[in-house]
This record gives C-alpha cells, sequence and structure tokens, in this order.
C-alpha cells in the first residue's frame, strides 16, 4: 500500500473519531445512538442536531479550508512558513468582515453572501499586496521576506479593525470575541454561508495539484515544464483568498492551522500536493473539531476562543519549521 | 527545427539582446558563449519564453513562438536549469514523472503507459534507476542534476534548452551530463541549444558555436571557425593560445597568464651536463620546452631533466617502458620531469659541444653507435630486425622557439647527422650504400623559451647553421670515436 494510501484511511479514520467526539463531549453526553434512535431522548437529539453538529460541521469547513489553502500558499510560494495567518491574509479578510459588519453593509443580490463575500475580497487584495511588496523588496521573495511583509500588514490591518471596534461602542464585546476565533452558537446558517465557497475554493486548487508540484520548483521551471503559470497562479491566489475569507467571515481568525495541518502531513505521507491538498483538507477539519472541543470542555463552563488552542500549537510549530529551515541552510 | 529573427529583448526596458538572428537544425547542438554580461543567458530566456521578445521572432518548426500555449510549448521544448536548492523534498521519481506534465490533461490526468515509459526511459539514460524512492534533497548536486536531465528527457521534446548544465559539477559529472545528451541528439535527433562557461567544454561537443559580444552576434561556425585566438582574446579580453585536441578535430584553448614567475635568464652550457658510468644526465634550473622521440616523455612538454642510459648490448625487456622508469626511479629522477633515452654507447663517448649565437647558446649532445646503420632508401630491399646501434643526437637552446622552429631544428639536425654519416662513410652492411641513420635514431629538441624571439630554424637561419654545424661536428666526432673503440679502420 502507499503512502499517500494510508495517509487517506489514517486521516478519514481520525475526521471520523473527532466528529464523533465533538458530537458527543460536552456538559450533556450525548450517546452515539441518538444518530439513528431520534425518539428515545428529545433532548439529547435537540442538542446533536441543533447545537453540536452545526459547530462541528462548521468547525471542520473551517479548518479543511485553513488548511488546503495553507498547504496551496505554501506551494506556490515555495515557502513552508507560509499561511493564511502568517501572509496577513487572515487579517485583511477580518477588515471585510469588520469593515461589512461596521457599516451594516448588505447587498441585496448577494443576501446572507454578503459577509463572506466582502471578506474574500478582503483576503484577495491582501494577498496581492504582500506578495507585490515582496517582490518589490527582494525579486527572490526568500522566505523571511514574505513572513515580515505579511506581519508589518498584520500589524496595520489590525489596527484599521481596532479603529473600527473603538468606533462602535456598542457591539465591542462581540467583535473582540469573533476576533479572536470561535465557531460556537453559529448554527446552520453560517453552514449554508460557508459550504458553497468551501467547495469551490478547494475545487480550484485541487485542479492545480499538479501545477503545484511543478511550481516547488519555481515559477520558471513551471513554465518550462508547460504550466500556464499566470492563469494558474491566479486561480490559486482566488481559490486560497476565497477559502481564507469564508473561515474568517464565520469564525474569525484563527492561526496557524494552515501552518500546522500541511506540515505534519508532508512529514507524515510526503510533499506530492496532489496528496498533501486532500490530506490537508481532511485533516485541517479533524485538527479544528478537536480544538473546538477542547476550547469549549477544558475551562468548563467558561469557554475558551479557539484560536488560543490553535495559536498554542501553532506558534512552537511555526518555530520549529524556522529553525529547520535556517539550519539546512534556508530556501 | 528552430529560427531566430531579428531577435531583440532584455529585462523591462533595457535591451540586453540585439537583433540577433541564426537557425539550428535537427539533431544539431548549437553551444553559446560569451563572457559574463554578453547575454548568453537572456537569449535563452528569451528564446525559452521566460522574458518577453521586443522585437523580432522566434520560431519553432515555422510557427511563432508566442502562438503556442504552455503546454505545447512544453511538448516542442524542454529546458535543463541551473542547479538550485528547493524549500519541499520529491521523491527522484516524482519529480521526473513531472517531466510528463505537458503530456497529460484532463479533470484526472491520469497516468498513461507512455508517460511511465517515457520515465523509465529517463532514469535509465540518466542511470537514475537505483535512486527511484530517494528524496532529491539527499542526493549530490551531480546527482540532482541528473534528475533534472532526467524530467527534461521524460518530457520528450525534440528541442532541449541548458543553460550551463555543467555549473558547479565535477569533471566526472560534466562529461557524463553532456555525454548523456550529445548521445540523445545523435540518436533520437533531439535539437540542443546550450549556454556555456567552459569554452573547451563548448568546442568539444558542440557542431556549431555561437559567440555574442556586447548582446550581439560576435561569430557563429564550426568549432574551429569560432574559437580562434583572435576572436577569443578580442570578446574575453584575456590572452589565451588554442591547441588541437589530442583525440577530437576540436580546437581548445589555454590561458596564457600576465603574472610574470620569477625569470632566470641563465644560458644553458655544458656546464648542465654530468656523465657517470652509466648516464649522461642533463640538469637545466627550469623546465624547457621538450620535442623528442625518447622512450620516457617522448612527444611534446616540459621538462627539466634529460637523461641518456647505457644499457648492455644485450638488454631486452618485454616492456622498456616500464623498466626504463623503474630505473629512472631508483636513480632518483623524476618522472613528470624527466625525458629518458637509451644506447649502447659507453657514456664516456659522448660528444658535447657548446655553440655560441648572437643571442643565446646551443649545447648538443650526440652518442653515436652505427653498427645498425640503415640507408634509408633502400631499407624496402632488405629484411630487417631490429638490433643494437643508435645515434641519440640532443639539440639544447636558450632562446624562445616557435612551434615551426622546433620542427625545423629536427629537420635541419637529421640533415646533418646524414651529411656526417655520408663523410664518415658509414654503410648499410645489408645493401654496401652509404647509409642515412640507424634503425632507432632518436633526437630531442629543448628550448628555455625565454629570451630571444626564433621564429625559424631552416639550415640558413642565425640559429639553423649552428644546429647544422654542430650536429655535423659532434656526429662525426661520435662515429670517429666509435670507429676506435670497435677498432673498424677508417
Amino acid at each position: 500500500m502507499s503512502k499517500a494510501m494510508i495517509g487517506y484511511i489514517l486521516s478519514i479514520a481520525a475526521l471520523i473519531v473527532a466528529i464523533w467526539l465533538g458530537v458527543s463531549v460536552g456538559s450533556v453526553k450525548v450517546p452515539i445512538s441518538t444518530f439513528w434512535n431520534t425518539e428515545a431522548d428529545a433532548i439529547a437529539t435537540n442538542i446533536l442536531w441543533q447545537i453540536r453538529m452545526p459547530r462541528v460541521v462548521l468547525a471542520g469547513l473551517v479548518g479543511a479550508s485553513l488548511a488546503i489553502a495553507g498547504a496551496a500558499f505554501q506551494a506556490l510560494l515555495k515557502n513552508p512558513l507560509a499561511d493564511p495567518y502568517t501572509l496577513g491574509v487572515s487579517s485583511g479578510a477580518s477588515v471585510g468582515a469588520v469593515t461589512t459588519l461596521f457599516f451594516g453593509i448588505s447587498v441585496p443580490f448577494l443576501g446572507i453572501y454578503t459577509l463572506p463575500v466582502f471578506s474574500m475580497i478582503g483576503a484577495l487584495v491582501t494577498m496581492f499586496l504582500v506578495i507585490t511588496f515582496a517582490k518589490l523588496v527582494d525579486r527572490a521573495m526568500k522566505m523571511e521576506t514574505i513572513i515580515l511583509t505579511g506581519i508589518i500588514f498584520s500589524s496595520f490591518l489590525g489596527s484599521v479593525i481596532s479603529l473600527m471596534i473603538a468606533l462602535t461602542g456598542e457591539e465591542l464585546r462581540q467583535i473582540i470575541s469573533w476576533l479572536l476565533g470561535s465557531v460556537s452558537m453559529r448554527g446552520w446558517s453560517y453552514v449554508q454561508m460557508a459550504l458553497p465557497f468551501v467547495i469551490i475554493g478547494t475545487f480550484l486548487l485541487w485542479l492545480n495539484r499538479r501545477e503545484l508540484n511543478a511550481m516547488l520548483f519555481g515559477e520558471e521551471r513551471a513554465k518550462h515544464l508547460g504550466v500556464d503559470v499566470k492563469k494558474r497562479k491566479m486561480m490559486i491566489l482566488i481559490g486560497g483568498s476565497m477559502l481564507t475569507g469564508t473561515a474568517v467571515a464565520v469564525s474569525g481568525t484563527i492561526g496557524f492551522v494552515g501552518l500546522v495541518v500541511p506540515h505534519i502531513t508532508r512529514l507524515l505521507f510526503g510533499s506530492d500536493n496532489r496528496h498533501v491538498l486532500p490530506l490537508s483538507f481532511i485533516n485541517g477539519a479533524a485538527l479544528l473539531i478537536v480544538c473546538d472541543l477542547v476550547s469549549r470542555t477544558i475551562i468548563s463552563p467558561t469557554e475558551l476562543p479557539i484560536g488560543v488552542i490553535t495559536s498554542f500549537i501553532g506558534a512552537p510549530v511555526f518555530a520549529f519549521i524556522f529553525f529547520r529551515q535556517r539550519k539546512k541552510g534556508g530556501i | 527545427m528552430l529560427k531566430v529573427e531579428n531577435l531583440s529583448g532584455g529585462y523591462n526596458d533595457r535591451l540586453i539582446v540585439e537583433n540577433v538572428s541564426f537557425e539550428v537544425e535537427k539533431g544539431e547542438m548549437l553551444g553559446i558563449l560569451g563572457p559574463n554580461g554578453s547575454g548568453k543567458s537572456t537569449l535563452l530566456k528569451i528564446i525559452s519564453g521566460i522574458l518577453h521578445m521586443v522585437s523580432g521572432d522566434v520560431l519553432i518548426d515555422g510557427k511563432s513562438l508566442k502562438s503556442y500555449s504552455s503546454k505545447e510549448l512544453a511538448k516542442k521544448m524542454a529546458v535543463l536549469p541551473q542547479l538550485h536548492s528547493h524549500a519541499f523534498s520529491h521523491t527522484v521519481r516524482d519529480t521526473i514523472g513531472l517531466g510528463r506534465y505537458p503530456h497529460q490533461s484532463g479533470l484526472f490526468s491520469s497516468w498513461s503507459d507512455a508517460d511511465e515509459r517515457a520515465v523509465v526511459e529517463a532514469m535509465k539514460l540518466t542511470a537514475m534507476e537505483k535512486y527511484e524512492h530517494q528524496m532529491l534533497d539527499l542526493l549530490s548536486g551531480g546527482e540532482q542534476q541528473r534528475v533534472f536531465v532526467a524530467q527534461a528527457l521524460a518530457q520528450q521534446a525534440p528541442i532541449l534548452l541548458l543553460d550551463e548544465p555543467t555549473n558547479h559539477l565535477d569533471i566526472a559529472h560534466q562529461k557524463q551530463l553532456l555525454d548523456t545528451i550529445k548521445t540523445q541528439a545523435i540518436e533520437k535527433g533531439i535539437t540542443v541549444i546550450s549556454v556555456f562557461h567552459d569554452i573547451n567544454l563548448a568546442s568539444l561537443y558542440c557542431d556549431r558555436l555561437l559567440l555574442m559580444d556586447q548582446g550581439k552576434i560576435e561569430v557563429i561556425g564550426a568549432p574551429h571557425e569560432v574559437v580562434t585566438t583572435h576572436q577569443i582574446e578580442k570578446v574575453y579580453k584575456a590572452r589565451i593560445s588554442t591547441n588541437p585536441h589530442p583525440e577530437r578535430p576540436k580546437p581548445q584553448i589555454t590561458i596564457l597568464p600576465e603574472v610574470q614567475e620569477k625569470n632566470n635568464d641563465k644560458l644553458i652550457t655544458t656546464e648542465n651536463f654530468r656523465v657517470t658510468g652509466d648516464l649522461v644526465v642533463f640538469q637545466a634550473e627550469h623546465q624547457l620546452k621538450t620535442w623528442s622521440s625518447a622512450v620516457i616523455n617522448a612527444g611534446s612538454g616540459w621538462y627539466k631533466t634529460f637523461v641518456n642510459r647505457r644499457v648492455d648490448a644485450n638488454y631486452a625487456c618485454d616492456n622498456v617502458q616500464e623498466e626504463m622508469l623503474e630505473f629512472l626511479a631508483n636513480k632518483g629522477f623524476s618522472e613528470t620531469e624527466t625525458v629518458g633515452m637509451m644506447t649502447a654507447v659507453n657514456t664516456k663517448d659522448v660528444v658535447i659541444k657548446e655553440y655560441d649565437i648572437p643571442f643565446g647558446s646551443i649545447v648538443i649532445m650526440v652518442t653515436a653507435g652505427v653498427g645498425n646503420a640503415v640507408d634509408v632508401s633502400r631499407a624496402h630491399e632488405v629484411e630487417m630486425l631490429p638490433a643494437i646501434g643508435t645515434i641519440n643526437t640532443w639539440i639544447i637552446i636558450s632562446g624562445e622557439l616557435s612551434d615551426e622552429a622546433f620542427i625545423q631544428a629536427v629537420i635541419t639536425a637529421t640533415e646533418a647527422k646524414t651529411k656526417a654519416l655520408t663523410f664518415e662513410q658509414v654503410k648499410d652492411p645489408r645493401t654496401g650504400t652509404i647509409a642515412t641513420g640507424t634503425s632507432t635514431d632518436s633526437v630531442l629538441v629543448a628550448a628555455t623559451q625565454k629570451g630571444a624571439h626564433i621564429q625559424y630554424a631552416g639550415p640558413i637561419t642565425e640559429i639553423g647553421k649552428k644546429i647544422g654545424l654542430g650536429v655535423y661536428e659532434c656526429t662525426v666526432e661520435a662515429i670517429q670515436i666509435y670507429k676506435k673503440a670497435k677498432g673498424w679502420d677508417s
């Protein structure tokens, strides 16, 4: 059996376990039988389908989106430290989302999709600005250059958000908790809001799995191998921004998922993007479901923002990758 | 196959390549040469579609480069990149498999039999099979470069572009890589265009060369038309000399350094000679440029020590060179600095004379044994077995000799020797006619290559006159000594 095949089996098994834990563990225990025995316990059924399940599905979609977007950004930029959070793309999406909330923007034609669409636009614009700026600084776009550029943009966009929050007053608390990242109390409407974009974004990235393999050797090399670099790059940037924007719109800023998941996936199952992309998708979903479970149970009844948990895992992994790359002699 | 028409281009608004036109035939290997900044890499980048052309066109199979889609172009043209490192590691097989990208299409783009065959063949051609499942970043630079050659070959494109493919490789890997590519050009008719830093490698492997200077073509043609002292010196602004490759009809260059080494203009004299019981040894302070037909280190080269060794008349050995080397080593002579000859004549019978010329000196040494004398004009008439009896002639000159002067010195010396044999009435015992030499004569011409430049050494030149006189006098005297020793009547 190939390494990738083992990867799929293990990852799907992990996802199933995560979903099961996610719906059953909590202040009220929901037995597995609730799935098929809907008559037995009305309260448990209600908790399962109205509270836990949408939360688990949303966490899964957000985790999957951030992880696959991270994997794609890393391959595109040949940079193992790239992810929506470190690139500042999440901040850009936040600005898009906060702007929507702040001004109460509602585009009739977009309906409930107004928020994710504005987030995506924020993400895409930031992505382009970061890449353009990094390229101006250093044509080779070294690892550190991109990350520093990401920090510059994150800081700037962060203060833009702070400014808007300071001006809102009453809704302050709500936006702050949203900023720290959370999937609680969202319900099925958020799942509905995210789902179409997650599907389209993931499809766009998956279409470019082989192109991403080629781009790992640099854009010039990819072009020589027959990749239409301009078009493919655009598809990947749009796909990645769509996924990041959607994730931020429904759950706020959750850091490092896009960094940790592809890294561990590559470490375990190899760096062929034909498998890294789908495997990151599955593992990202499983990881965020578990992180959400931890965030709502660890100091229960108080709930921790999920971003705290992911950063807790993510920052050390970030440090580790950085250390290892520098030891290897850089990129 | 590939035609470049009035091509200009570069980075942004700065033109680096200007008005370049040439054509490459199917199966041809074209090398692009030029100093740093001459635009050779830029030219390759424009042809490969990485940089935009400002004017002119590149035609592949008669169609403009611009009319090809990325995938179509990759099916026509593969590019071997310069070596660099990567952030993520792939297996060797996956990396080579990427070469099949342009041949795959559709949503799932499944791996076809043709893909598999191409990858397996590419691995075989580059001897990468045993590394198939290894990670790329664990391989050495030379092996990594082979993986990318395999990737380019797996692409199965009829045109292959290379940008300094042998950069950072040791000579074994350089040879291996270029042999592989040249073989593909010959067997599969692949058209190769490669940028080279190394003029000698380019000359050796390419059918034609294109020499660039300041963004323009200086000259294009066969290696012997391009790699000339004048053109290379003009473009590279470095003093060089060209010489033929020992095995192939391709010119090679040698750099001539400007740095002056400590110069010792001491003239060669008879003082440089030492005669012992079985050896006549000439020892110089510095290496001399030497042309000889000696046993050890024959041909041309730079040597400090010349040895004329006396061997017994019954000397017989299966491997004369090996025995001679061993002998010299035992006597403490350096194998790489010594020219060795043999004679059956007693060393005390050697004749060494010094002659002055206005701009230097000549020292001549002759040992003559004429028991085996031959009339070269009648040699075809008689059966002849190798026998003892040799005339060894050394001509050592303080001065700088041209190549033609070396050859003329040998001619002049030989003519003088023949005249000496005539004067001494030395006869070929088989035919009874006057001999012209012996069957195993050796000659050595050496020059300090310092001091006056000597362009010619024919018999009426200043130096030729002294060679003629000297060799004649020395040979006559040596023959007389020989006759006396043998008790012959004269």
